[in-house]
């Protein structure tokens, strides 16, 4: 994958389409928009590119992608981003798209939570079901130290070399990073709430494995209920609900990772016209009420409208073609066929 | 007719409705639910992945037992503790649960 990261390019990321969403439906739209020469860069919330097949489901099975009697959702992904890697789109990732303006040359510029912005005549808001963002435990204090002690999402393990870490949840990632910080952390614990882990079964032997061997606190059948410290993060104190008693952990990070959830998130405020959650589209083209602006995937709704990926990948196609008069009103598009012209790669 | 059962559902406004729902099409009651017009949030589509079709059962109706993957998911959720706490897409539409009485859960909410 020919990755270009935002964060490297100082000025205006520019480009042909800007796609808000990188997952299946945004990839194939890299791959169709690529066929008529069209660039696209893709932004996500998410730390890579699959979109809720990557983040909830990649070791599940799907069985209506034509073509595939089977086939696993992380598998397709890899295909996806594949198939349009020849088209060598941009991608803005971890980030979230947060505005949309419109210059006086029927631009749009988008930029996103951390300040990069991306610049193009057309946007397709592949969104899926909106951002995905971390589950907050509901905790007094919780936001008060966010960014000065908890951590939602470990970007960087390296911040936490020499450091105290506990570390709540019982998913594969709640193991995963306390297997990986346990040989860079001082001091890691993990706390969780039952006895039993949801995750791969060797995670959860080496962090038996760890605990036994004295290199991790673990504490099961317990949760973290408060936290302290003046103005950043201090400490956590525990309850054991099996002593019913409370322990208190010092500590220079708490990491709570009990998985992601979707919000719809800044779309609301774009002007675009929405249908309850979803953004309402004409099927001409998929374009929205904002000229310019198109919808596909499951983030948009249309009478009839069906959320299967597959759907999804004919909404691409069809858009990508009304973006490009758009953009050469004055060009006539002639359909091609790949079997006859193969796929011409971008330099 | 002896293949349609009945289903209370109260939702985040507090409004009971009434639905109906077929016991021979293989439906789950989160499916029930969106067929009758319910705004459920539904992530996952049904595979015990998210908790936003979350429900609590009101009425003492013998449920399928919770599978663990219910249970992690609704306890990583931070629902697991709540009374009668399910998945409502784990719950098979059958004449077992004809009469079910449920809440739905503040995760369902599809504007969130």
């Amino acid at each position: 994958m020919n990755v270009i990261f935002a964060r490297d390019i100082e000025d205006m990321i520019e480009t042909d389409i800007i796609i808000i969403g990188a997952g299946p439906c945004g990839l194939f739209t890299v791959f169709e928009a690529g066929l008529i020469k069209l660039r696209c860069h893709l932004i996500d919330s998410l730390p890579q590119p699959g979109g809720q097949l990557a983040e909830i489901y990649p070791k599940k099975p799907i069985y209506d992608v034509p073509g595939f009697p089977s086939i696993l959702a992380g598998e397709l992904v890899d295909n996806l981003i594949e198939q349009g890697a020849p088209f060598k789109p941009g991608f803005t990732l971890g980030e979230r798209a947060e505005e949309i303006e419109k210059t006086d040359d029927e631009q749009f510029i988008v930029t996103t939570n951390r300040g990069t912005k991306h610049k193009a005549p057309i946007i397709a808001i592949a969104g899926g079901l909106g951002c995905f963002e971390p589950r907050k435990p509901e905790l007094d204090r919780l936001t008060d130290f966010e960014d000065k002690g908890v951590d939602y999402i470990i970007k960087d393990p390296e911040k936490f070399r020499d450091k105290k870490v506990v570390i709540a949840g019982g998913g594969d990632s709640a193991l995963d990073w306390t297997n990986f910080l346990a040989d860079v952390a001082s001091e890691v614990t993990l706390v969780h709430r039952r006895t039993k882990f949801r995750g791969a079964l060797d995670s959860v032997e080496k962090v038996e494995e760890l605990s036994s061997a004295g290199k991790i606190d673990l504490i099961t059948n317990a949760e973290v209920k408060s936290l302290y410290g003046d103005d950043s993060l201090s400490g956590v104190t525990i309850y054991d609900k099996v002593n019913d008693n409370d322990v208190h952990k010092d500590c220079d990070y708490f990491i709570p990772l009990f998985g992601l959830s979707p919000k719809l998130g800044p779309l609301k405020e774009w002007g675009l016209d929405l249908n309850k959650e979803s953004i309402a589209v004409d099927t001409l083209d998929y374009s929205t009420n904002v000229p310019g602006i198109y919808a596909i995937g499951d983030i948009n709704d249309y009478e009839g409208k069906l959320r299967l990926i597959l759907c999804g990948f004919h909404e691409a196609t069809l858009m990508v073609q009304s973006a490009y008069k758009r953009i050469h009103p004055d060009k006539n598009l002639v359909l091609k066929y790949t079997t006859v012209s193969g796929v011409n790669a971008f330099e | 007719m002896d293949d349609l059962i009945t289903v209370f559902v109260t939702d985040l406004e507090g409004t009971r409705h009434e639905i109906q729902a077929p016991t021979d099409m293989g439906l789950n009651l989160m499916e029930a639910m969106k067929a009758n017009g319910l705004a459920v949030k539904a992530t996952c589509g049904g595979m015990a992945m998210c908790a936003t079709c979350n429900v609590c059962v009101e009425s003492d109706h013998e449920l399928p037992e919770m599978s663990e993957s219910e249970e992690d998911m609704l306890d990583e959720a931070f629902v697991l503790d709540i009374d009668g706490s399910r998945l409502s897409c784990q719950i098979p539409v059958s004449q077992k649960i004809d009469g079910l009485e449920v809440k739905l859960g503040k995760l369902t909410d599809p504007t969130e």
